[in-house]
């Protein structure tokens, strides 16, 4: 994925740069799957990898261009990156370690989740459980936002007239 | 805790990716002036945010968290449940960016932060010599 | 026109069958990985698929465009309405357990309806950005 993402930073080439954007979608669906998170990898899968490409290369058609600028001054803004890169890892050594069963996140609300929702819900899958019940709340804000989105999206590109700039 | 400082190489790698893959994403963000790589950059930032979310949750031996009684441990869910919204807010905010990406082009006829600053130079130096 | 035939051919196996799996992550998302979003998305890519090979005046006329809008208030207002279904039957807002005699069966009806509501939205939405960005470069070029 390191590999991927290098490549994408210096391709100039923006059709190539969508692309691999599409790739890494995929790859990152991948390691998701190993990391047990079949749901979230489902949804990146099917949302990183397909309907972002698809929206990517209808833009890139729209705005009729092939070819980024190469970066101009590119060193300022490595040096920040690699300076905001240090700083979050010092800070990072303070997080939980890899599977570590004891640590703070799998306290408190989650065992409730595992050992209570089939009975309360009767419903196998925890993530959709929590997600449409004990989470609904959320849930019905970011079906919101969806909407917002397109809705937005009408506003900007409606046209007024036909075969007329607006 | 002493366990993790023991094992602190190994066992905080994965935040050393995650950190990669967000320094990655913040570059291409800020350093490229091209606005559809950026948009890239910027899906790669959000990414590198849900491992750092997923990984911590991950229990090894354990399974996706579907209840069955074939398994005993789970991984943790609740980043699932984070992520899986954040994912759909990401695309959200995707398509709008596009969609400004489309009108940008219409309006100075390039894509380009640096042209399109050097655009609007003379209304900001009319707007800053007419300002009381 | 070979290979056009040839797309055309592979499309018209496909589509049915992702229709299939997306009605499929729809209604199994309790039992498996899945739920409203992913068959909202699965559903709109289906359509985007059938747009692209067959030409957007066909995939118009299959899902009209005043349906793809009303899609996208619809699903909002499902899930608003089971909230509100909660709160006329005596719950609060989004309580499930009110809906039906046992309070299991009142959680399986309002998560069932809720990822409807979800689907809905989410594929109206995606297919409606879809129609925006491909409408925005016939007309410019014609």
């Amino acid at each position: 994925m390191a590999v991927v993402v290098v490549l994408l930073a210096r391709s100039r080439n923006l059709f190539g740069v969508v692309l691999l954007g599409g790739v890494y979608s995929f790859l990152t669906a991948t390691v998701l799957v190993a990391l047990d998170a079949v749901d979230v990898a489902m949804t990146e899968a099917s949302v990183g990898a397909g309907i972002s490409t698809v929206l990517f290369l209808g833009a890139l058609h729209l705005c009729k261009s092939e070819d980024a600028r190469p970066a101009r001054r590119p060193w300022p803004a490595l040096a920040l990156s690699v300076a905001v890169g240090a700083v979050l890892v010092y800070g990072a050594q303070g997080l939980p370690a890899f599977s570590d069963p004891a640590s703070a996140i799998h306290q408190h609300v989650v065992p409730r989740y595992l050992n209570d929702a089939p009975k309360e819900t009767g419903v196998p899958n925890i993530v959709t459980a929590v997600l449409a019940s004990y989470r609904g709340f959320d849930t019905f804000g970011e079906t919101t936002v969806v909407f917002t989105a397109g809705a937005g999206v009408v506003a900007l590109l409606r046209r007024r007239r036909p075969g007329r700039k607006p | 805790m002493s366990s993790a400082a023991s094992a602190s190489a190994f066992s905080h790698y994965s935040y050393l990716v995650t950190v990669f893959l967000m320094v990655a994403g913040l570059y291409i963000v800020i350093a490229c002036g091209n606005l559809i790589k950026k948009l890239v950059g910027l899906g790669i930032f959000q990414t590198s945010v849900y491992f750092l979310y997923i990984v911590p949750g991950k229990v090894v031996g354990g399974t996706a968290p579907i209840v069955s009684d074939a398994f005993k441990v789970y991984s943790n869910p609740l980043p699932h449940v984070l992520i899986l919204t954040a994912i759909v807010v990401g695309v959200a905010t995707l398509a709008l960016g596009l969609a400004l990406t489309v009108r940008i082009r219409e309006a100075y006829d390039t894509i380009e932060e640096g042209d399109i600053l050097a655009a609007d130079e003379p209304d900001r130096r009319a707007v800053g010599s007419s300002a009381p | 026109m070979r290979h056009d035939l040839i797309l055309r051919v592979v499309a018209k196996l496909l589509i049915p069958f992702i229709l299939l799996f997306a009605l499929y992550v729809q209604f199994h998302g309790d039992f498996g990985p899945g739920g409203g979003f992913q068959a909202g998305v699965i559903a709109a890519a289906a359509v985007i698929f059938y747009a692209l090979i067959f030409g957007l005046a066909d995939a118009r006329r299959v899902v009209p465009e005043p349906l793809v809008e009303s899609m996208m208030a619809i699903g909002v207002l499902v899930y608003g309405g089971v909230g509100v279904i909660g709160l006329l039957l005596g719950g609060q807002f989004l309580d499930y357990f009110v809906l039906d005699h046992d309070p299991v069966h009142g959680q399986h009806r309002g998560i069932f309806w809720v990822e409807v509501g979800v689907a809905i939205t989410v594929s109206g939405v995606m297919l409606k950005i879809f129609y925006m960005f491909a409408d925005r470069g016939r007309i410019d070029e014609s």
